[in-house]
């Protein structure tokens, strides 16, 4: 087994906190920047609210939304098999300690154990990279957001004009429900298991990063501009911000195909990440992936 | 802005329109699904219901709660996607005499038609402000159904200053989702942004 210098689990809960409590900044600024353009005063009031929410949670220790969802990690660097029960415990103990709100259930019965835990649970998907570290992120995704993720197996010759006016419909289809201001995660490519996996993986993408891929750059752009164009606004009740980013992934296909996959994520868009060397652990709420 | 005071009559509900801003104060419960499901099973088996019900104010939230020595303490509370009881709503609004629904995201045409017909509005709090509205619930008063898990039980709490609350469906059937929805900009021309920093 490889030997850490703080055990996983601790770990899990500080991330755990740190992702529920705080905003990363990204996503703050962003936020700040939309109480400045909005001038309907529907808008205003909720943008006021969502701002005034994240400051008495970061000052209270508190999750800023009691959905604390379902947390996703991350795994990249050096780690063995040990890894998935360690973030179990952690998520276990992150639930009793902070505490997060039992979310987990079985899908038909509906019964919940009150741990976070379950068949299946956590979920963590593992990124093995050369290094002497281990660095797990975790988003943890509401529902709210998580039932608006939709999957498009487009025709190629519906193209990029098709791709960006499907991003556009999920987004619009689903309107107050998944809490807008969103962050727009997009996966395009790939199989349908894997376009779904890279969308939600873009919501790790930082706002203030810029998409390395010119047209894929390009592509985030024009549809921020419609998105925010749209006068869906704050909850869907109207205004001027719709959305604080577009974060675009892509892989290869089949030529047959063109997948699309987009994943909502609320306002609080949630993150952190901790980065396990032999000196130490370093969180931060920066992850790209 | 309005402060409002519950239990809420008729004439104070049909009073309220679209676009006011108003804050809660007294008692409310909070309700999910689960909870929609099993109050509506135990009507129809004619069993008795928590009178907490009748003519509430109904929160479509679940809270995160924990147990003190003092009893059950609200730690954060923002609304839920109210859609999801959509397909249960219109039955609670007429079995219970529902006064006003406390949620996120609006709800269909149909619980329009009940809101209507039974004097009840849509009041929206902003989704994911969980600490600022756990704070406007106040004290924590009664539990039932905690078999159906936190979020999803019966949560009764006395609301103090709970909001800021948009009135986002009227007693009137109108909706501020549906003229925001019917006035959508699809295909606005794009361009590309200004570069700053």
């Amino acid at each position: 087994m490889i030997k850490l210098p703080e055990p996983v689990d601790q770990v899990v809960v500080n991330l755990l906190r740190l992702a529920n409590t705080k905003i990363p900044e990204d996503i703050g600024w962003a936020l700040e920047a939309a109480g400045m353009w909005e001038n309907n005063p529907v808008a205003y009031t909720q943008i006021g609210a969502i701002m005034d929410n994240l400051k008495k949670a970061e000052h209270m220790g508190r999750p800023m939304c009691q959905d604390t969802g379902i947390p996703v990690f991350y795994v990249c660097g050096r780690f063995d098999s040990s890894i998935a029960a360690q973030i179990a415990k952690g998520v276990e103990r992150a639930t009793a300690e902070i505490p997060l709100r039992p979310n987990t259930v079985d899908p038909l019965t509906r019964e919940n154990h009150g741990s976070n835990l379950g068949p299946g649970m956590p979920i963590i998907h593992y990124i093995p990279e050369e290094g002497d570290f281990t660095e797990i992120t975790v988003l943890p995704k509401g529902a709210g957001s998580e039932n608006m993720t939709r999957l498009g197996m487009l025709n190629p010759s519906d193209g990029v004009q098709g791709v960006e006016d499907f991003i556009v419909d999920a987004v619009l289809d689903a309107g107050g429900r998944p809490c807008p201001p969103t962050v727009i995660g997009v996966g395009i490519g790939g199989m349908s298991d894997t376009c779904a996996e890279m969308a939600k993986m873009a919501l790790a993408c930082p706002l203030d990063v810029e998409n390395p891929d010119k047209t894929l750059r390009e592509m985030e752009e024009r549809i921020f501009v419609r998105l925010n164009k749209s006068g869906l606004g704050p909850m869907g009740l109207g205004g001027a911000t719709t959305c604080l980013g577009v974060r675009i992934k892509k892989a290869a296909c089949h030529t047959a195909s063109l997948p699309v996959a987009v994943s909502i994520g609320c306002w609080a868009t949630r993150r952190a990440s901790a980065r396990i060397t032999d000196h130490g652990v370093e969180y931060a709420q920066g992850a790209v992936l | 802005m309005t402060n409002l005071v519950t239990p809420l009559t008729e004439e104070t509900v049909r009073s309220l329109r679209l676009g006011d801003t108003v804050f809660v104060n007294g008692p409310i419960v909070t309700g999910r699904d689960e909870a929609h499901i099993r109050a509506l099973g135990l009507r129809a088996e004619g069993k008795e219901t928590p009178p907490q019900l009748d003519g509430c104010v109904l929160y479509h939230c679940g809270p995160i709660m924990r147990q003190t020595e003092d009893g059950w303490q609200v730690v954060a509370a923002g609304p839920t996607t109210s859609a999801r009881m959509n397909r249960l709503e219109p039955e609670m609004i007429r079995e219970f005499g529902i006064r006003a629904i406390i949620g996120k995201g609006g709800m269909s045409a149909e619980v329009a038609e009940a809101m209507r017909e039974c004097g009840c509005v849509y009041l929206a709090a902003t989704g994911g402000a969980a600490v600022s509205l756990a704070e406007g619930l106040g004290a924590c008063t009664g539990v039932e159904w905690l078999d159906l898990g936190m979020a999803e039980a019966l949560w009764s709490f006395r609301a103090d200053r709970l909001g800021p609350l948009i009135v986002a469906m009227d007693a009137e059937g109108n909706s501020l989702y549906e003229q925001v929805r019917g006035s959508l900009v699809r295909d606005a021309r794009s361009r590309p942004l200004p570069r700053t920093g």
